[in-house]
């Protein structure tokens, strides 16, 4: 299933340009807040609004941030880096360029291992630092506005924030790969701590190369790109009905034009984005306002040595302590379901028992709750309680879904609380599972008989019906063995 | 090297770029005008200066960042008082792309 997307004697080849906003307190060049949500134009200056005279002054944590970002890439740190101009006129651009980096970025080549059955690796081209455009608040819902006059609203509390933009080689060869690319890459951007990677805020946002060629032949064919995926999910079904659609021209004897594509999940289609004249001239040349950005090479082998654990560490790590692989990646990737298994496998000590809980009961909870994992009342701390409780042999299986059902219904509630309050300790004194399986014993003559004369199987009956008669309380394996012993008696 | 000469299209072209709307008697005037200044760099460009890094900066040190620390923007009157045809919140565009 990870495998190449390959149809027809065609292969897909993907490369993705991901945007990353990082997480600052103020702008790149300016001091202005770097917050989503607030009030339109309310974090804005001279800078970021372009008034003639005014100078961008960079921001040394955003510079820390995208090293760290390279070096977890395993991207070179070039001694000096520096900024461009990147010329177009567009009404979210307030001084008609956009300060980026061109041929001097500040994390070049790296290449980035995706673990797993089907691993691969792609190749970083590089990473570079530049500010983000305004927000343009299109006309049209608003009551009151005259239609053709109405035009756009810009706000400007986005302009000049920070964005890393990390470009892949045409690495990737199914959407499949693209989704676990992704997926990894944003996990490994949290743990570092430079951003929060909301994709629904825009606080990640991955545009797609797409084109198909002939299996085996080293040349590409005809590119477009898919525009702004705002989640992983939609990421790789973009690509996949794009490449179905490039399939499907070459088959037909047509070709590929080059050109930007939107594709919408409600309906699965894709739309041109009006190749806005397509002469993409941005003429770049050094940014004169902002000297280069230099890096100390001890400097990096400290920030490289205060590197958290990343995930592909953390997915060797759960592997290597008996977690299956499927469990051990999405335990390393998914940002909340990680945090939270880290937390519970700490207190509980024992990272199978943990994992089997995350992997469960957890998650169906989850699921049905249709939250995520730090959104849960059932906290680290509670489960970990009832988990205790488990391993200690107070109550069964039974009686701890039980309780877990209580933690969801109950966010006061604790689970040795709730064991008490409901009886639920486990049976397992011989003397009182005794009366209880001579009662059922007593009760059931034929199937006694039945077990007696051979039919095994009626033992499962038997144990159920002694499950039954102590409140689901009864400790199981004791249980068994009892039961087997009276009867071979 | 040769001398550049700049051609109608061309000069019209880095017009285009730089939302330049030129009649044609400018079209004429800027491209001789254009190509004397590129013949200028071109023969600058004949120095033996292939050893020497360009100076892309008087600044010969490095690193002039600033730590991140946020303070409050301007007031959003303020911020809008410049503006041709503001909203109450925000600077209105003409209609893109129309």
């Amino acid at each position: 299933m990870s495998g190449g997307w390959q149809r027809d004697g065609y292969e897909a080849v993907i490369g993705l340009e991901i945007h990353v906003q990082l997480d600052t307190a103020s702008k790149m060049f300016c001091a202005c807040p770097n917050r989503f949500g607030d009030e339109p134009n309310t974090n804005v200056c001279m800078v970021c609004l372009a008034h003639p005279g005014a100078l961008p002054v960079a921001n040394a944590e955003a510079v820390r941030q995208s090293a760290r970002v390279g070096l977890a890439l395993g991207c070179r740190i070039p001694a000096a880096s520096e900024f461009s101009r990147k010329q177009y006129f567009y009404p979210d651009s307030p001084k008609a360029y956009q300060i980026s980096q061109y041929d001097q970025p500040l994390c070049a080549e790296g290449s980035f291992h995706v673990p797993g059955e089907g691993a691969f690796t792609v190749r970083i081209t590089r990473a570079h630092l530049e500010e983000d455009a305004a927000k343009m608040i299109h006309a049209g819902g608003d009551a009151g506005r005259i239609q053709g006059s109405a035009g756009s609203v810009v706000d400007f509390n986005r302009a000049g924030t920070p964005l890393l933009e990390i470009v892949t080689e045409p690495d990737l060869r199914s959407p499949e790969q693209a989704r676990r690319f992704l997926t990894l890459l944003r996990a490994t951007v949290v743990a570092i701590g430079a951003s929060d990677c909301d994709m629904e805020k825009g606080s990640l946002r991955a545009d797609a190369n797409v084109s198909i060629r002939p299996i085996g032949s080293a040349g590409y064919g005809t590119k477009t790109e898919l525009k702004n995926m705002n989640s992983v999910r939609f990421l790789a079904r973009g690509i996949e009905a794009e490449l179905e659609r490039q399939l499907g021209l070459v088959l037909a004897g047509e070709e590929v034009r080059q050109e930007t594509l939107h594709f919408d999940p409600a309906t699965g289609g894709l739309t041109s984005l009006r190749s806005k004249e397509e002469a993409h001239d941005y003429r770049y040349f050094p940014e004169p306002d902002l000297l280069p950005v230099t890096q100390d090479p001890d400097d990096l082998a400290a920030l490289a040595g205060q590197l958290p654990e990343l995930p592909v560490a953390r997915f060797a790590r759960l592997t290597g302590a008996g977690l299956p692989e499927a469990t051990a990646l999405l335990l390393a990737t998914e940002v909340e379901l990680a945090a939270y298994y880290d937390e519970l496998a700490g207190r509980v000590g024992d990272a199978k028992v943990a994992a089997n809980w995350v992997m469960g009961e957890l998650q169906a909870h989850l699921n049905a709750a249709g939250i995520a994992a730090d959104a849960s009342p059932v906290t680290p701390a509670r489960l970990a309680g009832l988990v205790g409780l488990v391993v200690d042999g107070t109550i069964n299986q039974t009686s701890a879904k039980e309780v877990f059902q209580a933690l969801v219904e109950d966010p006061a509630a604790d689970a040795a609380g709730v064991v008490e309050a409901r009886g639920l300790a486990q049976v397992g004194d011989a003397d009182e599972l005794g009366a209880i399986v001579d009662g059922v014993l007593a009760d059931h003559p034929e199937e006694v008989a039945a077990f007696k004369g051979g039919r095994e199987q009626v033992i499962g009956f038997l144990v159920g019906q002694c499950m039954k008669a102590s409140g689901g309380r009864a400790d199981a394996k004791a249980l068994q063995a009892l039961l087997r012993e009276r009867l071979s008696a | 090297m040769a001398d550049v000469e700049l051609t109608p299209d061309e000069v019209r072209h880095v017009a285009a770029l730089a939302r330049l709307g030129l009649a044609d008697e400018e079209v004429e005037r800027l491209g001789r005008e254009l190509t004397s200044i590129l013949g200028h760099v071109n023969t600058i460009a004949q120095l033996p200066i292939a050893d020497v890094p360009p100076t892309k900066h008087a600044n010969p040190h490095g690193d002039a960042l600033r730590p991140d620390a946020a303070r409050p923007g301007a007031p959003r009157e303020e911020a809008l008082a410049n503006a041709p045809d503001p909203t109450p919140e925000g600077f209105r565009v003409p209609p893109i792309g129309a």
